[in-house]
């Protein structure tokens, strides 16, 4: 890869921002009126000093982004990752030039275009056809080039009917089609992609996904920022790691994706309980822990769309002279629930469960699940009669990855694969 | 195919440059955007382009009802309605433009922070987007001046001349008051007085010579003073054109054109940060 060359460098970058801080509040008559009297010189210095800054900096002062440095070869996808707050859209605003650095600097080969937002320009009033020559100017084309792509941009839109309708007349939609039609079709040596992919309808997300992918396949460089792992596995080589305002990791995407995916709260793949706290359906049953395990019994942390995986469910039975039995349920981001699992054991399927201690494992196949993120409800109950003694939602958090190195359902086909499972199939 | 090295660094608080290169490159997007906002302010009125000229003409009536009728005043022996109309024509331009590019950025808010381009494509919207209606306005002035009795006379080669003088003028401090207005609020409240102040400071509805002589100088340091006076001058014969008004005007204009783009620039980096 170093043989290529670098077409954006970036050098100590920093961004600092002032936040707002409560002023200290009079209290007296006397404070009160010396308030009146030097509020507006105060509030001066406030708007003055919002884009000034010294060397004895207060608790008002942020930093975005701190001291970053990183380089884009000719041709390279990179993905920049990252939590909330962690500086990624500070980061492609400077790029882009909308702000300016506090201090640092970057150079870029070859003309950059960026799209923070879709639509950005669009303009109610103006037909379609008009706002795609505006939009166009925006974003940087020339005229004579957005004449080239005019067909193509209103086909991909699908709006053809209305082109010649003022916008404010569309679905929004349209607005969002057309808007990202345009943007699609940009023709920068580097292109920097804000989370735009998921706009419109499922199957506009689809066909504009797959764009995406072409513009990266076509050798183009683009740098892309998104929440979305599957996104940014599938098109980026590489990604970058930023926390509150640092990268802190940098390589290969699967490395980061990973990181990501241990981050913060974006997944729980274990939960003990103190005894204190333990869910309880009362006198009858404890819940003492849920982990989640590979085959050979020990906890994971990332879950391999081929991978077998176990739920292991601890949990203690208070009384005697009840049917009771785990259950889990495997609910999608959407809270819909995927299936549900209810205990089988040779002895306590049809039969009062002892007083004491088990550990019971219930087992997903590999091959099963899609791609995506999941919670594990876990419940007691019975089968006859029917009934549900404890239900606790949300123990665990997970997240289904796809390596994406053709040896899955999905092959390398690169664009989303849609369903609620993704089993392995037989065919003949 | 050869590519451009662009570097991009933290200000360092010396003056960038002026970048006029740059804004030729995005001559499109200017054009686009003064077309857009033309387009949008009077698509879906039934009167539309009419409404470019209805300020001047219901100004051109009230004004001579109060000041020609009521009050009597001056018009240096023109008719008050041509003599108001020459007056109002070339105000109502500086007025608008001037307005409209001191909110140019604190108006284009969301934009700003979505997108880059050149700052100054702004302020040069806000003053083109203007001139469409005063082309049309200055369209309807000549066809009143010939049918009722203005007396041109061949002065008129340097209108161009006072309309640069204008434009110049509501660019430079109409991106000064911009600048100012992005990090304080205050003076979007005082657009509205400061342009009243600024109309009886200009010769629009009196001739200059009611002001005394030993005034003029300083009222001259108004360049539409010069401007509306050159104006009757050359359209309606009154007196011989005011050089000195003009001269005087101009070198302030041209002084505000100056402080108005340093400073807009200087201060250009920071607009999406507190816009």
């Amino acid at each position: 890869m170093n043989s290529r060359e670098v077409v954006l460098k970036v050098d100590a970058l920093s961004k600092r921002y002032r936040i707002g801080v409560r002023d200290s509040r009079a209290e007296t008559p006397v404070e009160v009126l010396k308030e009146i009297i030097t509020r507006p010189y105060k509030r001066f210095k406030d708007l003055r000093d919002l884009s000034n800054f010294t060397d004895n900096e207060d608790e008002s002062v942020i930093w975005a982004l701190r001291d970053v440095s990183f380089e884009v070869y000719e041709g390279e996808v990179l993905g920049i990752m990252g939590a909330n707050g962690a500086g990624k859209s500070t980061l492609l605003k400077i790029l882009s030039r909308i702000v300016a650095p506090t201090s640092g600097e970057f150079w870029h080969k070859g003309s950059l275009a960026s799209l923070l937002e879709v639509g950005t320009g669009f303009n109610g009033e103006l037909t379609g056809r008009e706002n795609i020559y505006l939009n166009g100017a925006i974003l940087g084309m020339r005229k004579s080039q957005i004449d080239k792509v005019l067909d193509e941009i209103i086909e991909f839109s699908g709006v053809e009917r209305f082109i010649d309708t003022p916008v404010k007349r569309y679905s929004s939609g349209m607005t969002v089609r057309l808007a990202f039609s345009v943007a699609a079709h940009l023709d920068p040596d580097i292109l920097v992609l804000d989370e735009v992919l998921s706009v419109g309808d499922a199957q506009f997300s689809q066909r504009s996904m797959r764009k995406m992918e072409n513009v990266a396949q076509d050798g183009r460089t683009v740098i892309f920022v998104s929440h979305s792992t599957t996104a940014v596995s599938r098109l980026c080589h590489r990604a970058l790691f930023l926390s509150n305002g640092e990268i802190t990791a940098e390589g290969p995407v699967e490395r980061i994706t990973g990181l990501y995916l241990g981050d913060t709260e974006h997944t729980k793949m274990a939960m003990v309980w103190d005894e204190s706290v333990a869910p309880r359906a009362e006198g009858l049953v404890k819940l003492l822990s849920v982990r989640m395990i590979d085959e050979n019994g020990e906890g994971i942390e990332r879950v391999d769309i081929r991978q077998k995986i176990g739920l292991e469910i601890s949990f203690e039975v208070l009384r005697e002279g009840k049917i009771v039995l785990a259950e889990f349920q495997v609910v999608n981001e959407q809270s819909q629930t995927i299936f549900t699992s209810i205990e089988r054991h040779p002895e306590w399927s049809n039969k009062n469960r002892d007083k004491g201690l088990y550990c019971v494992s219930g087992w997903i196949p590999g091959n099963y699940l899609s791609e995506g993120r999941f919670s594990i409800s876990i419940a007691f109950s019975s089968t006859s009669p029917r009934d549900t003694y404890l239900r606790e939602d949300e123990v665990l958090w997970f997240q289904v990855v796809d390596p994406m190195d053709g040896e899955s359902v999905r092959y390398d086909y690169g664009a989303p694969v849609p369903g609620f499972v993704r089993p392995r199939l037989e065919w003949k | 195919m050869r590519k451009n090295k662009t570097i991009v660094r933290a200000p360092t608080g010396r003056f960038p440059g002026f970048n006029l290169g740059e804004i030729w490159d995005y001559r499109e997007m200017l054009m686009l955007m003064v077309w857009r906002d033309v387009k949008v302010r009077y698509v879906q009125s039934s009167l539309g382009i009419g409404w470019a000229i209805f300020p001047a003409v219901s100004q051109m009536i009230i004004y001579t009802l109060v000041f020609g009728k009521l009050v009597r005043i001056d018009s240096d022996g023109a008719p008050y309605s041509l003599f108001a109309f020459c007056g109002i024509i070339p105000w109502i331009y500086f007025s608008q433009s001037f307005n409209a590019v001191a909110s140019s950025v604190y108006g284009a808010g969301g934009f700003l922070q979505k997108i880059y381009f050149p700052r100054l494509l702004l302020p040069l919207t806000a003053l083109l987007e203007k001139g469409f209606d005063f082309c049309v306005a200055m369209l309807v002035l000549f066809i009143v001046l010939l049918l009722f009795g203005g007396k041109p006379n061949w002065n008129i080669v340097f209108l161009p001349l006072l309309i640069l003088i204008l434009m110049v003028t509501s660019l430079g401090y109409g991106m000064l008051a911009a600048a100012i207005m992005v990090h304080f609020r205050d003076l979007l409240h005082l657009m509205g007085y400061v342009t009243i102040v600024l109309m009886y400071a200009s010769p629009v509805v009196y001739p200059v010579s009611l002001v005394p002589e030993e005034y003029k100088i300083y009222y001259a340091l108004n360049p539409m003073v010069g401007v509306i006076e050159g104006y009757r001058s050359m359209l309606l014969s009154t007196r011989p054109m005011p050089w000195d008004l003009i001269g005087i005007g101009s070198v302030v204009s041209f002084i505000g054109l100056l402080v108005g783009s340093l400073y807009f620039r200087w201060t250009e980096p920071k607009f999406a940060d507190v816009a």
